[in-house]
């Protein structure tokens, strides 16, 4: 295994992404981002607000194109060109919004857009039976597949969310903050579930979460990312909670020492930042 | 009664715990209303049922063959019209110009069989095409243009309009001789409009409720961007939809225009289309998407159609009429939303 300072490529790698940048409008979300995610691995991706994660997350799930840099998926270099896409290469993701559809029941959310399909109809009896077995193969309760996701509780939908995507053959497998809004009961039970996929060895994946503690507790290796680059990759066992939250929190320190100056120098007759 | 619906609110299977459903005749009766209940068409149906009975047994002469084929006759346009309504809202749309599709459609066929020469099948065919046609501009503007779909049908309305009184210089029409056989079929027979009606109800309930199209329609109109980063092709559901009201508009047009032996410039327009939005509404179908019936809509078209049938046989002014459309728009209104208030809570499903 490469160290994770190392840059080079390296065989065991299943994802890179190389040199990433992308702007919306006059927001720069991302400026060049360089990560990579060894076979089997459980990367924790972290970073404040706004960092840019989420957008990382939906450039390499396919959803939307960078504006420069290149994905390099097993050693071959991709575009991908929708969510479809990404998907038939055995990448998903599961957003931040969950992506579930409110009125329809669990079991259509779980098989959203790859239905079973009895031509030319549903399947739905396939689909309520298996959507029935995984969940309970994965230890998620709720009421029953038949009733729409509106009626379930955070977790649950998030659950449902996760579900979806572990049991559609993913392989690389994007999670947005899947621990956002989870009590700690089903916030144990998602990081359970992220580790019998590291159990299994066959997936990958890469989740951005908040909590730094979860982080470390679920992951092989941590990458910080700030104004749009990663500026820290690390392993999981060579870095603490302490350590992290001190980098966000040093980050928050300076720009806002940055401001201050700023608005210091600003006396009389200068023109009025454009932060004001 | 209450007890048990209340076991059913949480899960629509049995429920541990929950007491077993009784097993003799008032048990499946009661059973059965619950059941019944659920549904969001049962307000709608009931309506439509206590209308029928109330003008039944207060005119003679309301049911009667005749009677009963015009009524069919007047429920027919809007049920066919609706059903791609409620599509279009379902996705989050709406088509205000199919009326206008409605008028042009005989309009067409009567320039390609009598001015062009083109054989009576084949020029249904192009009608109905004329109707996708219009469909896909509807979403091509809709739907890549970006604009709302209520501006962007308004404007095809207008279109369409300026089209048929221009080429036709406003005056009617006489359907070509050469359509009376199929025309039977199509419309003149006294149950074939209404049977086309039904055949389409069924088929396109099925799509709505059994189909991936069905499917990615209500969670394009539940959850656009969920639905997007899913990978469903909203703009292909949307554009499919807008097409699909338009050949149900443009077959309406020549359906009617058959019927009634008239090709006239100021039938359709804006009427048919507010009359199936609002029997869509009226059957449970949100303004804003992400649900709706069919069947729902089917009996709002035939609320609304007995309405205008039953109070033309009592013989009150039709300027009257409107007055009781609308209250009966507005009281049909208030209890789908009282009945989604009582579901919201748990009372019933």
């Amino acid at each position: 295994m490469t160290t994770p300072a190392g840059n080079g490529s390296a065989d065991g790698d299943v994802l890179r992404a190389e040199h990433i940048s992308k702007r919306f409008g006059a927001v720069t979300a991302l400026t060049d981002v360089n990560l990579r995610l060894a076979q089997g691995e459980v990367l924790g991706l972290i970073g404040d607000n706004g960092a840019g994660k989420s957008t990382l997350l939906k450039i390499l799930c396919g959803f939307q194109p960078p504006d420069s840099g290149r994905i390099v998926l097993r050693g071959q270099e991709v575009a991908l060109k929708s969510v479809d896409h990404a998907r038939s290469l055995g990448i998903d993701a599961v957003y931040q919004d969950l992506a579930l559809i409110n009125e329809l029941t669990v079991y259509h959310n779980m098989y959203l857009n790859r239905e079973k399909i009895r031509w030319p109809l549903l399947n739905n009896r396939a689909m309520r039976k298996e959507a029935k077995e995984h969940l309970d193969a994965m230890g998620v309760s709720i009421p029953s597949v038949d009733v729409p996701v509106a009626r379930l509780s955070g977790g649950q939908r998030q659950a449902i969310a996760v579900a979806r995507s572990v049991y559609t053959d993913a392989r690389i497998l994007l999670l947005d903050e899947p621990l956002a809004a989870m009590g700690a009961k089903e916030a144990a039970l998602i990081l359970e579930l992220v580790h019998d996929l590291k159990e299994r060895g066959d997936v990958s994946v890469i989740i951005i979460a908040h909590n730094y503690g979860q982080v470390l507790e679920v992951c092989d290796r941590v990458n910080l990312l700030q104004h749009g680059e990663i500026t820290l990759d690390k392993y999981a066992r060579e870095t603490s909670v302490q350590e992290l939250t001190d980098l966000v929190v040093a980050e928050y320190r300076q720009a806002l020492a940055e401001r201050q100056r700023a608005e210091h120098a600003g006396g009389p007759g200068s023109q009025p930042s454009a932060s004001d | 009664m209450s007890e048990t619906a209340a076991a059913r609110t949480e899960v629509a299977g049995p429920q541990p715990g929950a007491p077993a459903p009784r097993r003799d005749v008032w048990g499946r009766v009661q059973h059965g209303f619950i059941v019944f209940g659920q549904q969001r068409e049962a307000a709608v149906f009931v309506v439509a049922v206590l209308l029928f009975g109330y003008f039944w047994v207060t005119n003679v002469n309301f049911f009667t063959k005749v009677d009963l084929v015009n009524l069919s006759q007047i429920a027919a346009p809007i049920i066919i019209i609706a059903i791609g309504e409620v599509f279009l809202l379902i996705c989050g749309e709406i088509d205000l110009s199919v009326g206008f599709i409605f008028t042009l459609a005989p309009f067409l066929l009567h320039y390609l069989i009598d001015f062009y020469g083109v054989p009576v099948i084949p020029a249904i065919l192009l009608t109905l095409v004329m109707g996708l046609v219009v469909g896909w501009c509807n979403g091509f503007f809709t739907v890549t243009m970006g604009l709302p779909s209520f501006i962007t049908t308004l404007a095809t309305g207008f279109i369409l309009l300026g089209v048929v009184l221009y080429t036709s210089h406003a005056e009617p029409a006489i359907p070509s001789p050469a359509l009376t056989g199929i025309g039977h079929w199509v419309s003149t027979y006294a149950w074939a409009e209404f049977t086309w009606a039904v055949v389409l109800t069924v088929i396109f309930h099925i799509v709505l409720t059994r189909t991936r199209w069905g499917l990615h329609t209500v969670s394009t109109g539940g959850n656009q961007l969920g639905s997007r980063e899913a990978g469903i092709k909203v703009a292909r559901i949307k554009y499919g939809n807008f097409m699909i009201t338009g050949v149900l508009g443009a077959f309406v047009g020549v359906q009617v225009a058959l019927q009634i032996n008239d090709i006239d410039p100021s039938s359709g327009q804006y009427q048919p289309m507010f009359y199936a939005v609002a029997a869509a509404v009226i059957g449970g179908t949100a303004m804003l998407g992400g649900s709706g019936t069919i069947i729902g809509a089917f009996f709002g078209s035939m609320v609304l159609a007995i309405l205008t049938d039953g109070f033309n046989v009592a013989g009150i002014n039709a300027n009257v009429l409107n007055i009781i459309f609308g209250a009966a728009i507005l009281i049909a209104m208030i209890a789908n939303v009282q009945l989604a208030r009582l579901r919201g809570a748990g009372r019933i499903r």
